[in-house]
């Protein structure tokens, strides 16, 4: 396979084209829907999710979560599920 | 996936996110395989336009989310653009499972205007021959017009191929195609053995070599391919030694509303003969999916015999297929026979031995859906 470049943060990002994200009021939850599949996302991933696919960049969207949850040393995280979510599709790299 | 034996877990907090409906047992095509009851003809009182769309509408209201637009061959159903824009308004994600047969690009258009999010098409074979021997009807070329309307729509597309011993042998032919195509996602779904598929078993089964070399060829063209395309690859789970955690455990997150109005906690689960599924035309179907004795039958995890009962991958696999047990076993409560730790595992393993590999393989050879040769087959068969 194409070894990817790992995400940085002057990287803007994307959903999927094929996924729809939304939140679905039965489940109390955000929901990635997409061709024949269902994910429910935690509080956390969909609003990781939510800042990244809507920030100009992946470090304008830590500065919204860092400055929301008050903490310090979220980027590596943030960083880290971005790149699980780009393995799964869910989102990709804006080109 | 939902795939069978695709290791999803997802709770539902016990609502039917994924509903399945079964528009028409009708289709053109005649597909030794077909998922539809081997005595479809005995149920064609489908439900009308406002039967479906107030199933859709119930639906909704129950935590649908996941909607699957399917048959037989849905787009026989000239109200399929109305109930889509219906399904749409009260915010399913709709996906139709199609043939291809009966589309063209106005009525794709119409779909997609109407709010369908994706189309999952058939290939049976990867050229016009041998899809010519499989399905009974000369199709091969209006399926490629389609799969290339759907990819200038825009619309994501699923490659679907039914795989068996008649066509495993074809897995580079269907990379090439799906690839020269477009595809969003191949899906390689080995046949799982119910209805129809098991009328046909003895020939369609292929070997474990047969699989491993096309799962290798895929494994190849996954790695080549990188994001370009999805490909998954369904096991037949007669090959496995662990049951596939079936449609994520019995009216868990499922449900399947057959043409007639029947519903299912699958779509093959009209064979278990032994129980009694609600219709939608005498019971809400908030009673059917919350309290009816069909569809608590085999929730939870008491209903259990050993050696589910007592084991701890049990949250795992849910015991596996109630239709497989029934049909292999003659109790839907047993153990799934494709467990290495039931005791019935022997019928698996003599079914697989039984497996053809290469000999020569003949479409009059195959029970096809149609009704004339089922009869003829089975008269032969005795």
């Amino acid at each position: 396979m194409e070894t990817e470049t790992p995400l940085k943060l002057d990287d803007a990002v994307e959903l999927n084209p094929t996924h729809h994200f939304r939140w679905e009021e039965p489940q109390r939850a955000h929901v990635l829907l997409y061709p024949e599949g269902i994910v429910k996302l935690n509080e956390t991933a969909a609003a990781i999710i939510e800042a990244a696919a809507g920030a100009p960049s992946i470090g304008d969207a830590v500065a919204v979560l860092v400055a929301r949850y008050q903490h310090d040393d979220l980027e590596p995280k943030i960083i880290a599920f971005l790149e699980d979510a780009r393995a799964k599709g869910w989102i990709r790299v804006k080109s | 996936m939902p795939k069978d034996g695709s290791g999803l877990s997802l709770d539902g907090l016990g609502m039917p996110l994924w509903l399945v409906v079964e528009l028409t047992y009708k289709c053109p095509l005649k597909c030794p395989w077909c998922s539809n009851p081997v005595d479809f003809e005995r149920y064609g009182n489908e439900l009308s336009t406002e039967e479906w769309k107030s199933v859709l509408r119930r639906g909704r209201e129950l935590g649908g989310v996941q909607l699957g637009f399917t048959g037989g061959e849905p787009t026989l159903r000239r109200d399929l653009e109305e109930l889509v824009a219906e399904a749409e308004c009260l915010g399913y994600y709709t996906n139709l499972i199609t043939s291809g047969v009966g589309l063209n690009r106005e009525r794709l258009r119409a779909l997609k205007a109407a709010g369908l999010k994706q189309v999952q098409l058939s290939f049976q074979a990867p050229e016009r021959a041998l899809s010519h021997d499989l399905v009974g009807v000369d199709v091969f070329d209006q399926k490629i017009d389609i799969a290339h309307a759907i990819k200038a729509e825009g619309l994501p597309m699923v490659m679907n191929v039914p795989v068996s011993r008649y066509n495993i042998e074809r897995t580079g032919e269907f990379l090439d195609l799906a690839e020269d195509i477009g595809a969003d996602y191949l899906e390689f779904a080995n046949l799982q053995y119910y209805n129809w598929a098991l009328l046909n078993r003895a020939e369609l089964l292929p070997t474990r070599d047969q699989l491993e070399r096309s799962e290798a060829i895929v494994k190849e063209r996954r790695e080549r391919l990188g994001k370009k395309m999805t490909i998954y690859f369904v096991v037949p789970d007669y090959y496995d030694n662990r049951p596939k955690a079936c449609m994520n455990g019995w009216g868990a997150i499922h449900l399947t509303i057959a043409p007639d109005g029947t519903t299912l906690p699958c779509q093959e689960a009209r064979l278990i003969k032994t129980l009694d599924f609600p219709n939608v035309r005498d019971a809400d179907l908030a009673w059917i999916w919350r309290e009816s004795p069909a569809f608590q039958k085999f929730r939870g995890d008491s209903w259990m015999k050993e050696p589910c009962r007592s084991c701890d991958e049990r949250e795992k696999d849910f015991g596996g297929c109630r239709c497989q047990a029934f049909l292999l076993t003659g109790d839907a409560a047993n153990t799934d026979p494709v467990c290495a730790k039931s005791p019935n595992r022997e019928i698996i393993d003599g079914l697989i031995g039984c497996a053809r590999g290469d000999q020569p393989v003949g479409a009059e050879k195959l029970v096809m859906r149609d009704i004339r040769k089922r009869l003829a087959g089975a008269e032969a068969g005795r």
